[in-house]
């Protein structure tokens, strides 16, 4: 009985964001009427481009990979009960750091110069991570405040390298001047897994820490204290944790895996590293930790509904040439919807504690 | 470079980040209010580009900006109330459900520009008023008091919030909605009026430090203009200490570093120092003196949403 | 009224070729898909089908907007939309993006497939070799990728550079403080070398003038721009560039001063009538018509054209209601012609 009411439950819970976003694609079919574009053509398109062929459901995978890898990074974070919002900047880094590595050392084989990029992002992630990290740690310097200024710093520090130091220089020879480093050396690629698509190793990279992450979180001493820190901070420091530091080191986690999503980026789709390479990741993966219900087990669904949606809506563009901006809209309403509707979990899961 | 500190440069700097500090004031001022009823905006950012784009729209079609004004804070109103509901009847996340606004008035302003206007054409917006007797005085009238009408309303706005703030019950109760909302709902104070009334009132705000910036400051619309400014006023925020002032000392200082890299990229004709450099420096100072000056404690129910039943 | 007309169209058009997609899905495997556009192409009339996916809005004023009008102006020419179609994806700043859009674009059965940004060439490099039967052209750059054995692409360059030197001659004719703004965005791609053409032009017509040069590290910011426009002013100029969308800016301060300002990139003058006085245009016209013609004779690539102020791909547009004298218009007609002879050149 019980076992039937927790699948019930469970399912109910699941199900949510998914009604969610059906309830937002909903008022967006009246906006795309207004636009007089047919909204059952529109979606249809939306579904098929995200999961209609092979090839389009690759594409969800490799756009879910960057979301997934942020998204974990968001997890250990808010677990921690630090809010980490500095994920642009840090995917930034993260990709100028495995690209200056890659092309640092191109008679590297492939075995050892893959390895030591994605490293190369890692840590870059995790010192632009780290930084708000140890400003909280140790100053109180709030963490929303640093982690939105370092965003621009790092946009403005990849300015700098991309037509400076790193430019690629065939587009100094032909007087382009275009912002973008060279092509990093081929072995160090993260493999294509299914050619023609580009799915790549990333993707299956990014599920393995998804399990790593909740190993960590749940099965490990430094795991525990960081949630213990996170759900009751005056506790944490009463049981004896240095509650500082744990904060700290939540936010370089962070960092390090948003400094991965970017080197995989480079590393798996781009092959170089170029202006715009975070995407906005650095929002959406929040969007997606939190649809995971900030479960890094849960964040592998949330980052595949949330990159179809992203590869889906696109393909809705371009099927019914609507504006590229009603796709925001939607993504906008599907956000709002999504979190507002959590509220009948945490209804029920109280109703439930009351009734036994 | 020794130009940097001739009088015409320093008068310059000073205008400039005064002008520059407006959108920031409005925006940040608003939010402030929301935080300390104890929620905290992300969606700024968005408001402001409806704001935005309400206010250049009405002023295009019925050229009268003190009503465009009105309709763009009307906007920030109603999104304002939007998000009130979202944080405080549905009790979502606020970080999450401010990121879901931002993007939504990103997209929807993008939106109706390219439906209703599609070319942008340059409006004429609020001009200098230069005040009587005070913009004669040398250079102190030049950076004070020849601005628009919407940077004297930003400044004007200060006094007012430390007024409200500390000298209002309304004050008192926002604060103790702020600190400990079930004390509050035990004295009888509506933890969610309070709370709808301060976030509304951030929504009007940053609709209105949106029209800022197409009625007096830029005098043109497109799409994503705001370009992060929301976000830093969020930041402001915090710098501030959740106070009027401290917000306010943020802004200028955030805009008069702005203002000071533009004139040092100006007065560097071999760019000694590279560009981007210089336009590091209004992020990297802000969170240094942030570093190294004295810190408030955030409201204690800050992102914490109030269930009147569960107490 | 023809932006309507041309959205009601566009909305048959996608639900047709969506429902074409969609029974295109059935085909098992997606390598399969390079082989249907050659078939889909050619039983639908003569209508010339064109793709574009660019990286700003194409109502952007600039570089996206350029390439938007001068299909536009091809179509009015070629007789409307039943002899041009034109399907878009603007605002795709993100490559992976663009590259799906491309590759989708490609399998739809388009005779010329635009990726109109430079950033978009490795992957247009990748999705050029499964399409050998859809012509592709990219830009701005100079490599067809020929030597890397594609032979369905076509690349364009516009030498920013030659109009940014005649519109310095323009302004280094005009100013009366001998002091000149530039308003940049980063200093990169054709924003760097159309400063550096518009600087030269400058220093090389009036030793006396100062080309005072501000960047603000991104596309977008509006409100820097207007904010560097007005340092400009403050530092004493009195006539003013910039390049990127996010000059409208700029042109608003531009217009409250009351000073002249040159665009690129599109035409500006309607941004502020009074105040814009010339723009050099990126008129992509030709080129486009060059393409179409060369793909109808069974050419899909292998060309890099060049918009030069000699070929007419590059114009410097005047604004009649903003008055240039005489002789400044003369001297930039005179650096126009030594550009276009290979006497003079733009870049240092």
């Amino acid at each position: 009985m019980s076992q039937v009411r927790r699948i019930v439950n469970t399912s109910f819970e699941t199900l949510l964001p998914v009604v969610g976003v059906i309830v937002a694609l909903i008022i967006g079919a009246f906006m795309l009427l207004a636009l007089g574009a047919n909204p059952i053509t529109a979606y249809g398109a939306l579904i098929e481009g995200a999961f209609g062929s092979q090839y389009s459901f690759m594409q969800t995978l490799v756009k879910a990979t960057p979301l997934l890898l942020v998204g974990l990074g968001v997890c250990i974070a808010f677990r921690g009960g630090v809010i980490n919002i500095g994920g642009e900047g840090q995917i930034i880094v993260g990709g100028l750091g495995a690209t200056a590595i890659a092309l640092a050392l191109p008679n590297l084989p492939g075995v050892l110069l893959l390895p030591l990029a994605l490293i190369a992002g890692i840590i870059s992630g995790a010192i632009w991570g780290g930084i708000p990290g140890v400003l909280k740690a140790r100053l109180g310097v709030n963490e929303i405040l640093t982690t939105i200024m370092m965003n621009a710093i790092a946009q403005q520090l990849s300015n700098f390298l991309l037509r400076g130091p790193m430019i690629d220089p065939k587009e100094v020879l032909a007087k382009t001047y275009l912002p973008q480093s060279a092509q990093v050396p081929e072995q160090a690629w993260l493999m294509r897994l299914l050619p023609p698509t580009l799915l790549h190793l990333g993707t299956i990279l990014a599920v393995v820490l998804a399990i790593g992450v909740f190993v960590f979180l749940w099965r490990t001493i430094i795991g525990y204290r960081i949630r213990a820190v996170g759900l009751n901070p005056s506790a944490a420091k009463y049981a004896g944790i240095n509650v500082p530091t744990y904060q700290a080191l939540a936010l370089v986690l962070g960092g390090a895996f948003a400094g991965l999503a970017g080197a995989v980026e480079v590393l798996g789709v781009s092959h170089r590293m170029l202006d715009g390479v975070s995407g906005g990741y650095g929002f959406s993966g929040i969007v997606t930790a939190l649809f995971g219900k900030l479960h890094p087990l849960g964040s592998i669904p949330a980052s595949v509904l949330f990159g179809s949606l992203l590869v889906g809506a696109d393909k809705m563009q371009r099927a019914v040439q609507v504006p590229a901006s009603l796709i925001q809209v939607l993504l906008g309403l599907v956000v709002i919807f999504v979190v507002s509707s959590d509220i009948w979990v945490r209804r029920r899961a109280s109703k439930r504690q009351t009734n036994g | 470079m020794s130009e940097l500190f001739s009088l015409t440069v320093l008068t310059g700097i000073a205008y400039s980040g005064i002008r520059l500090a407006t959108p920031y004031l409005f925006a940040a001022l608003g939010e402030m209010f929301a935080q300390r009823s104890g929620v905290v905006n992300l969606g700024v950012e968005g408001i402001m580009l409806m704001g935005a784009f309400t206010a250049f729209a009405m002023a295009t079609w019925t050229g009268n900006l003190w009503f465009a004004l009105f309709c763009a804070a009307f906007i920030g109103l109603l999104m304002g109330l939007a998000m009130s509901f979202i944080s405080v009847n549905m009790q979502a996340e606020q970080g999450i459900s401010g990121i879901g606004m931002h993007l939504f008035g990103l997209g929807l302003s993008s939106l109706l520009f390219t439906k209703f206007l599609g070319s942008t054409k340059a409006i004429t917006g609020f001009q200098p008023i230069k005040i009587p007797l005070l913009g004669d005085i040398p250079v102190i009238g030049e950076i004070f008091f020849n601005h628009n009408i919407l940077v004297y309303l930003a400044f004007l706005l200060v006094p007012i919030a430390v007024w409200v703030l500390n000298k209002t019950t309304l004050g008192l109760k926002i604060r103790a909605v702020g600190v400990k909302p079930e004390a509050a709902d035990s004295l009888g104070v509506s933890v969610s009026k309070i709370r709808y009334l301060c976030v509304s009132f951030g929504g009007v705000m940053a609709g209105i430090a949106g029209a800022s910036l197409t009625l007096a400051l830029i005098n043109l619309f497109q799409e994503n203009m705001t370009s992060g400014i929301g976000f830093i006023a969020v930041a402001l925020v915090y710098f501030g200490g959740w106070t009027p002032v401290g917000v306010t000392l943020g802004a200028l200082l955030f805009s008069l570093v702005n203002a000071l890299q533009l004139w040092i990229q100006v007065l560097d004709k071999d760019k000694v120092i590279p560009s981007d450099f210089a336009l590091m420096m209004p992020y990297v100072l802000t969170i240094a003196v942030l570093a190294f000056g004295k810190r408030t404690n955030q409201p204690a129910a800050l992102t914490k949403p109030f269930d009147r039943g569960s107490h | 009224m023809s932006k309507i007309n041309r959205r009601k169209f566009l909305t048959i058009a996608g639900t047709l070729s969506a429902g074409a997609a969609l029974t295109a899905c059935a085909t098992p495997a997606p390598t399969a898909a390079p082989a249907a556009p050659g078939a889909a192409a050619k039983p639908a009339a003569k209508q010339f089908k064109i793709a574009m996916v660019c990286p700003s809005l194409v109502n952007d004023a600039a570089f996206s907007q350029s390439m938007y009008d001068a299909i536009m102006s091809v179509q009015k020419e070629m007789g409307g939309e039943s002899a041009l179609m034109l399907k878009y994806s603007d605002n795709v700043f993100q490559v992976p993006n663009a590259a799906a859009a491309i590759r989708d674009y490609a399998g739809q059965g388009f005779d010329l497939v635009i990726a109109h940004g430079t950033q978009y060439g490795n992957s247009l490099q990748e999705i050029a070799k499964d399409f050998p039967n859809v012509a592709f052209a990219w830009g701005t750059a100079t490599d067809n990728f020929e030597s890397k054995g594609l032979k369905n692409v076509f690349a364009y360059n516009p030498k920013a550079e030659e109009g940014g030197y005649v519109l310095g001659v323009l302004a280094a004719k005009m100013t009366k403080s001998n002091v000149v703004g530039v308003c940049g965005p980063v200093e990169a791609g054709d924003a760097k070398t159309f400063v550096d053409g518009f600087k030269k032009g400058v220093t090389d017509t009036n030793k006396a003038a100062k080309v005072n040069v501000t960047y603000t590290g991104n596309f977008s910011d509006v409100s820097l721009m207007a904010a560097a426009a007005e340092t400009h002013t403050k530092a004493g100029a009195d006539i003013l560039t910039g390049s990127s969308q996010s000059v409208v800016g700029a042109i608003g301060i531009a217009k409250d001063k009351k000073i002249v300002w040159f665009g690129t990139q599109s035409n500006q003058a309607n941004l502020a009538p009074e105040t814009v006085g010339a723009s050099q245009v990126y008129d992509w016209s030709g080129i486009v018509k060059e393409m179409i013609s060369m793909i109808n004779s069974g050419k899909k690539g292998t060309v890099s054209f060049e918009s030069t102020l000699k070929n007419g791909g590059l114009k410097i547009v005047y604004n009649d209601k903003v008055a240039i004298s005489a002789d400044a218009k003369a001297a930039a007609a005179a650096a126009t012609k030594d550009i276009a002879d290979g006497k003079l050149k733009a870049l240092p």
